[in-house]
């Protein structure tokens, strides 16, 4: 009985492993998750795409759920591998980019917040969002 | 015996005097200073904002306002050394505000100062030689306009033997003039006005083109991305041969100038944030000569 629970916690333990997802893949999936959620907007406020209140909505609070998360995901010993983009000044600076990351939650939370009555509307509520994105991929990401 | 190595010692300071004669620094004449048109405020802004002189010159990490205080300070970290961003605010003390429109056109278009010495090409006086006259002479009036600072930037920091200035004057020789970066046909209006663009003011080559040992760019490789010498990874390939953005179109091009976004809504980083934010302040039309231009210069695979 003892050897049968060590044999299933042991596969418990190596299935674990091979399903847990590296930091550095999350965080790539989390920005991959923004940039969707900036295309669906953008497509809403340049009347690409049919004007959609709960939708835009939806993707501000998507947004604003990655930057919640978003630090935790940058633990020491995830600064280099899978083509990480991070840059080091992420881990020199640890304080400076959770104060960039949580601007990008408050600004996100805001507009999740408001209730959009038409394509305008949303088009405004992206450029104080997106002024997040560049103002911390200048100095804490790295072209690969 | 004593005649000849006396003759041997005449011919080499001989030609010591002679090269630092033809590496000498070299202002525009009094003649062409004389030609220099009057300038305009509202037009300089443009020019202002196609050149770039932010990016660099800025107070680092300012903002709104702030941004425009030319007070220097931003260090360049390159293969020959750390550059320290001059000040060129108004302040005549500290900055260009004692200089004349023929000493700015002077350091713009031949890279010398007023005092009569050469300056590093770490400002881009290499692509800025392209400019027209009236580039300048609008730019100087519109920088006149800007707020004084009266910042003391560091000092350079370069390695041997790239801190000796004089040399400069020999890489003046190699790579200094104003004929085209590409020779292409640039008939269309709009095509010519990108050209002019990307290799003049805007001086895009200069991150995004790969330089040898000394400095000059590599032959057959313009545009085509370079190691990035400042926190690492690359400057991106430009051209249509681009891994990264050769499959753009040219509104994806614009897009990206205007927004920042690339088509599938990655964002704009590194160096790149801040030349974007001064494009997204040209002219639709300027935007679009860019990417037209950038559309039919020759594909190249990724420089280094």
């Amino acid at each position: 009985m003892k050897r049968f629970a060590l044999a299933a916690l042991s596969i418990f333990a190596i299935s674990s492993v091979a399903l847990a997802v590296e930091p550095q893949e999350a965080r790539q999936a989390s920005m991959k998750k923004v940039g969707g959620a900036i295309g669906l907007l953008s497509g809403i406020a340049k009347g690409e795409a049919p004007f959609d209140a709960a939708a835009a909505q939806a993707a501000f609070a998507t947004m604003n759920t990655v930057a919640k998360e978003y630090v935790s995901l940058f633990p020491v010993g995830s600064e280099t591998g899978m083509d990480t983009e991070a840059s080091p000044a992420i881990w020199a600076n640890m304080a400076d980019f959770t104060a960039k990351v949580a601007k990008f939650e408050s600004d996100t939370g805001a507009a999740a917040a408001m209730t959009f009555a038409d394509a305008a509307a949303v088009g405004a509520a992206i450029g104080p969002v997106a002024e997040n994105c560049g103002a911390c991929h200048q100095l804490y990401r790295v072209k690969k | 015996m004593s005649r000849f190595l006396r003759w041997i010692a005449g011919l080499a300071l001989l030609g010591v005097a002679l090269g630092l004669f033809i590496t000498r620094a070299v202002p525009l004449n009094a003649s062409e200073i004389a030609a220099l048109p009057d300038g305009d405020i509202a037009r300089g802004e443009n020019v202002f904002w196609a050149s770039g002189c932010v990016s660099c010159h800025a107070v680092p990490k300012s903002e709104g306002d702030a941004h425009l205080v030319l007070a220097g300070g931003l260090e360049l970290k390159t293969d020959f050394g750390t550059f320290v961003a001059p000040n060129i605010s108004s302040s005549i003390e500290h900055g260009i505000g004692s200089w004349k429109l023929g000493d700015f056109a002077s350091a713009m278009l031949k890279g010398v100062s007023p005092e009569g010495t050469h300056y590093y090409p770490s400002f881009p006086y290499g692509s800025y030689a392209r400019m027209t006259s009236q580039d300048i002479s609008d730019l100087y009036a519109y920088m006149k306009t800007l707020p004084a600072s009266d910042n003391v930037p560091a000092l350079n920091q370069l390695s041997f033997p790239f801190n000796i200035r004089a040399a400069i004057g020999g890489w003046k020789l190699l790579y200094l003039n104003a004929s085209p970066r590409l020779t292409l046909d640039v008939s269309d209006p709009v095509l010519a006005r990108g050209q002019y663009l990307v290799d003049g003011p805007g001086h895009c080559g200069e991150c995004h083109s790969p330089r040898n040992l000394v400095g000059g760019f590599k032959a057959n490789a313009w545009l085509s991305g370079a190691r990035n010498p400042d926190g690492g990874g690359k400057i991106p390939n430009i051209t249509p041969g681009s891994k990264d953005i050769g499959e753009w179109s040219a509104s994806d091009l614009v897009a990206y100038f205007e927004t920042g976004f690339t088509p599938d809504f990655d964002s704009v980083g590194g160096s790149m944030v801040s030349v974007q934010k001064n494009l997204s302040k040209l002219p639709k039309t300027d935007l679009e000569a860019i990417a037209a231009y950038l559309k039919v210069v020759p594909a190249r695979p990724d420089g280094a």
